[in-house]
């Protein structure tokens, strides 16, 4: 199977820019550099490929929104990478950081883009380390700064470290933050490609989606595109975790069967045990069964089954876990992370982990299971963003397809309850305004 | 700062949103005169503002930094930060409460994040904050806190100990994870994600090996 990202990730010292440049890094920018803005964007454009961090937007047509013309443009790195069982971004920055430096500056150079940020959270504190070193190595070698290479061509960059908020990787709260504000989404339209950070135009990407671009470039769009399937080119980190054998990052082809990354590359469940559930994409995508074990793992083919594959990240659930306890550890991530800001998302991701708390306390009855439904549907495409949505859809599929699970969870908390069964009757009858 | 008292069914206590004196004027940017900054967090939070194009954007940044200094987000560390950067300490208040990593309330110097998100909770995370909890005990020098997802889900259950990640953890090695830090020693140096060499999740199912020598696979 065809590595890009992944083939030298082993190389002891890669992350120095010596090491780097022996395995032929930053050629790439090189021969970017000999062709023009417009033909870098091309080759961007023809190799489709889609965003890494979630949402699965053609990156070319992206980067072909902004306005042309001298303006201040800026680029952001989305390194805020939060999402529940998604680790694919650590790894390329702890380990490759140059190819992510090399991938935003020939996007710069397509964009016309003169300043840059890369927003890493706070957390990755190792990894932010290694960036900084590898950005102050690439001013130091004239990737950087003035006259990069001896063109025309200017692009500072930062890195800007969080302070731990998942909202801080929606892309319109990325850049309040980076603005120094609380990290609130805003309204779109207007899009970043138009009014971004500081107003100016803006674009946005994620780790993994830059650091495919010095690959694009040398093997050419075209070619990229042949790799995976139709509607989802390319090369993939998929992030395994949960209950597998061989929990990691994997660079798969995309198109490839669920089961062989599952079972093949992460080794399947423990002994003994079978796949209950599986978030193919993340938290925030919809669960799905053992028995959609053999979808093909691309964009398009898990969004007809219901899901998305999102960043990319599978998290398998065993049958020896209850499927209440995976939806209220989903509830309660969701709810602490709101950023408060709409209704719907603020009160729903509240109101699901206390009615979760009530079936697990045996307070529930069948019916919490229905009203519960029903706020999933309230919260999904009425917010600002997408973070209540990501609750709601992972909730709501679970709801749907353990219903009978959620139904037994119920019945055999109100026999463990001391107050289940019939309400006490009170020793004196309560009489309303007697006291 | 304070947390909003709450009822015991969560609702706010009437009154917690009253302010406490309303003749009195908000608080303006605090006056350089009477603001003494120490000079080295006052130059780090100027290297920071030089950094982007507008100086707001250096606040969490500079907030991080008065926070290494003062432990937590006190009143004399927003308000130093708020003469150096020019804004008022109910900017930066706003600021601080937003983000998880930033205390707006005195804590232990050394931080203990264990991950109980849903992939490290399914390899038992919640019986690892249990005993990273138990081993901490009361001791005033550790802030354990159970953390949403920390990005490490091949190390699960993990921890972040100031700011180092290690895993996969049992329960039993809370005990020698808090030791480590009242010693001073590195934590659990086999199972610092810094020291994997591989990729190759085998690396997950096998031994780390001897930790190697230098800083494994950080910066030189």
């Amino acid at each position: 199977m065809t590595k890009l990202l992944f083939r030298d990730i082993d190389e002891p010292g890669l992350h120095t820019r010596e090491v780097y440049e022996r395995r032929g890094g930053y050629s790439a920018l090189r021969r970017a550099m000999q062709m023009a803005p417009e033909e870098v964007l091309a080759e961007l454009e023809a190799s489709h490929i889609r965003g890494r961090g979630g949402a699965g937007f053609e990156m070319g047509k992206k980067a072909s929104f902004l306005p042309k013309g001298k303006m201040d443009k800026f680029l952001c790195c989305n390194a805020d990478e939060s999402e529940p069982g998604t680790f694919k971004d650590r790894e390329l920055m702890q380990k490759s950081p140059h190819m992510l430096i090399e991938g935003m500056i020939i996007a710069a150079w397509a964009a016309g883009i003169t300043r840059s940020f890369i927003y890493i959270r706070g957390e990755y504190v190792l990894q932010a380390d290694i960036l900084d070193a590898a950005v102050a190595e690439a001013y130091a070698a004239g990737y950087l700064g003035e006259r990069i290479l001896g063109s025309e061509h200017t692009l500072s960059m930062v890195v800007h470290r969080g302070a731990g908020a998942y909202i801080c990787g929606e892309e319109t709260a990325l850049l309040d933050s980076l603005e120094g504000k609380r990290g609130n989404p805003r309204l779109k339209p207007p899009f970043p490609a138009n009014q971004g950070l500081y107003q100016g135009p803006t674009l946005i990407n994620n780790v993994e989606t830059l650091a495919t671009v010095p690959h694009i470039i040398s093997m050419g769009g075209a070619e990229y595109a042949k790799l995976g399937v139709e509607n989802s080119s390319g090369t993939k980190l998929v992030s395994v975790s949960g209950d597998v054998q061989r929990p990691g990052n994997f660079e798969i082809e995309l198109g490839i069967s669920s089961r062989d990354i599952i079972y093949g590359l992460a080794g399947g469940p423990p002994e003994g045990r079978r796949v209950k559930c599986w978030f193919p994409g993340g938290s925030s995508a919809p669960v799905l069964t053992e028995a959609d074990l053999d979808l093909a793992y691309d964009f398009d083919t898990l969004a007809k089954a219901g899901s998305m594959l999102g960043s990319g990240s599978i998290i398998v659930v065993d049958d020896s876990t209850p499927i209440v306890d995976v939806a209220l550890w989903t509830a309660r991530f969701y709810r602490h992370e709101s950023c408060g800001k709409c209704t719907p998302c603020r009160e729903g991701t509240n109101w699901t982990v206390k009615m979760l708390e009530r079936i697990d306390s045996g307070e529930a009855t069948p019916m919490d299971l229905d009203i519960m439904a029903s706020v999933q549907e309230q919260i999904i495409g009425n917010c600002l963003c997408v973070l209540g949505d990501a609750m709601a859809m992972p909730i709501g599929s679970m709801i749907a397809k353990f219903r009978p699970e959620f139904e037994a969870h119920i019945e055999a908390a109100r026999q463990r309850n001391p107050y289940a069964g019939e309400p006490p009757v009170p020793a004196e009858p309560i009489i309303m305004g007697a006291r | 700062m304070t947390a909003v008292p709450r009822f015991g069914h969560g609702s706010r206590v009437p009154g917690w949103d009253t302010a406490v004196d309303l003749d009195k004027d908000p608080m303006g940017v605090p006056d350089p005169a009477t603001t003494e900054v120490p000079a080295d967090l006052r130059a780090e939070i100027e290297g920071h503002m030089a950094k982007y194009p507008d100086r707001r954007s250096a606040a969490l940044p500079a907030l991080a930094a008065a926070q290494r200094v003062h432990g937590w987000c006190s009143p004399d560390a927003i308000a130093q930060v708020g003469c150096v950067m020019k804004l008022t300490p109910a900017y930066l208040i706003a600021v601080a409460t937003f983000y998880d990593m930033l205390e707006t309330q005195p804590v232990g110097r050394h931080s203990v994040y264990v991950c109980t998100n849903i992939s490290c909770s399914l390899r038992g995370a919640q019986e690892l904050y249990g005993a990273v909890v138990e081993a901490a005990g009361d001791d005033p020098a550790f802030n354990v806190r159970a953390f949403e997802c920390l990005g490490a889900c091949d190390i699960a259950p993990m921890a972040s100990v100031d700011g180092v990640y290690v895993g996969p953890l049992t329960p039993d090695d809370a005990a020698t994870l808090i030791d480590d830090v009242r010693a001073g020693r590195p934590v659990l140096p086999d199972k610092q994600l810094a020291h994997r060499q591989v990729a190759d999740p085998d690396a997950n199912t096998r031994d780390f090996g001897p930790a190697p020598s230098g800083n494994g696979g950080g910066p030189a």
